[in-house]
């Protein structure tokens, strides 16, 4: 039997080490696994399905993994008219999204009311949630939806999220290689 | 006794209950009285056949005495044939008996006409709001609510506020002109 040779523990993943900014390394983990919060209200929800399908598969961008409660999603897909009568239900069930989370409003009424000029059509979900994305169309199609996701991407890889989710953390830090 | 026949014989069954009976396109309307609503659609549920009621509507007419029109709209299963039956409301009553307990489908329609129109109905096993959350101030299909609706506050049920119609509604334009021309769009006044 050969002797084992002693090495060091390192050598196996040697040149497989990646230096890179945390925040860079946290960002990339989020952006390439949002599980988003199908927040189906109208015809947009049935895009949504279209998207989520095989045809146009929103897996490739790490995001097939529909959640129906909120508290395991990062991402609300508003899809649909906000009735008046559901805006507060969306609301609250936004609240329960655990940080960090983002929103789109996907077409035209989630945006904006769209053609609901009513009484009874909430005038764009932005009135009570902060949008991320906004992505147009009556309603937009799945190439659309996958496109403002890939936006929310990279607005999410440009973000500084240790120093925004974790400003104590970074301040002790910054004391102590100061 | 056929579809027809029947629908000539109605005067007869009804007598004097049947203040006006129409006939338009072979589409007979009966118009009664407010106060003989339940024995007409207790006629025309049990001895005439009329299993099924398709919908109630309501209409606003707004400036007129009475103001309110409810409109029954019932079907014979077996001999398929249709009958509308009209009546009138004023403001003041503001309430008519309910058919729910005939027709268990009018439950719902008429807790629609109350939520939108404001409409009782006397004897209903459950009249509250079907569309519009309970508490909500407005009854938005009266002629006199706007389009854009009117701000109100339940803190933690609901809320609304008026839409900005930016120059709408948009509507068709009511013309022979092209589907182009009459498209539901903003317009400058003196086109």
């Amino acid at each position: 039997m050969a002797a084992t040779r002693a090495t060091a523990y390192d050598s196996k993943i040697e040149g497989n080490i990646i230096f890179t900014k945390f925040d860079a390394a946290l960002n990339w983990v989020r952006k390439n696994s949002l599980w988003p919060m199908p927040m189906g209200l109208a015809c947009c929800a049935i895009e949504l399905m279209a998207t989520a399908a095989s045809r146009f598969d929103i897996s490739r961008f790490g995001a097939e993994v529909m959640r129906f409660s909120p508290r395991q999603c990062d991402v609300m897909i508003v899809a649909g008219t906000v009735t008046y009568k559901m805006a507060l239900a969306v609301k609250r069930i936004y609240e329960q999204m655990p940080e960090p989370k983002w929103v789109i409003a996907m077409g035209a009424c989630a945006s904006t009311g769209g053609m609901y000029r009513s009484y009874a059509v909430l005038q764009g979900i932005d009135q009570l949630l902060p949008v991320d994305v906004y992505i147009s169309g009556c309603p937009p199609r799945p190439e659309a939806l996958l496109a403002g996701l890939m936006k929310l991407q990279e607005k999410i890889s440009g973000e500084r999220s240790l120093a925004a989710q974790k400003p104590a953390l970074t301040e002790k830090l910054e004391e102590a290689l100061a | 006794m056929t579809g027809p026949e029947l629908l000539e014989s109605l005067t007869k069954v009804f007598g004097a209950k049947v203040e006006s009976q129409t006939e338009f396109r072979g589409e007979t309307s009966c118009t009664i009285g407010a106060g003989d609503l339940r024995e007409v659609a207790k006629l025309c549920h049990d001895d005439l056949s009329f299993d099924y009621l398709i919908d109630i509507t309501s209409i606003d007419n707004f400036g007129e005495e009475p103001r309110f029109e409810i409109v029954y709209e019932l079907y014979s299963m077996t001999l398929a044939v249709h009958l509308r039956l009209k009546l009138k409301v004023s403001e003041d009553t503001g309430a008519v008996d309910t058919v729910s307990d005939i027709w268990p489908t009018a439950n719902w329609h008429e807790r629609e006409i109350y939520d939108m129109m404001g409409i009782k109905f006397n004897g209903h096993p459950d009249l509250r709001r079907i569309l519009m959350w309970d508490g909500y101030p407005y009854f938005p299909l009266r002629k006199e609510f706007p389009l854009e609706g009117l701000p109100s506050e339940m803190p933690d049920v609901a809320f609304s506020q008026a839409a900005p119609m930016e120059g709408g509604p948009f509507v068709t334009q009511p013309s022979t002109a092209t589907v182009k021309d009459r498209e539901p769009r903003a317009r400058r006044p003196e086109l």
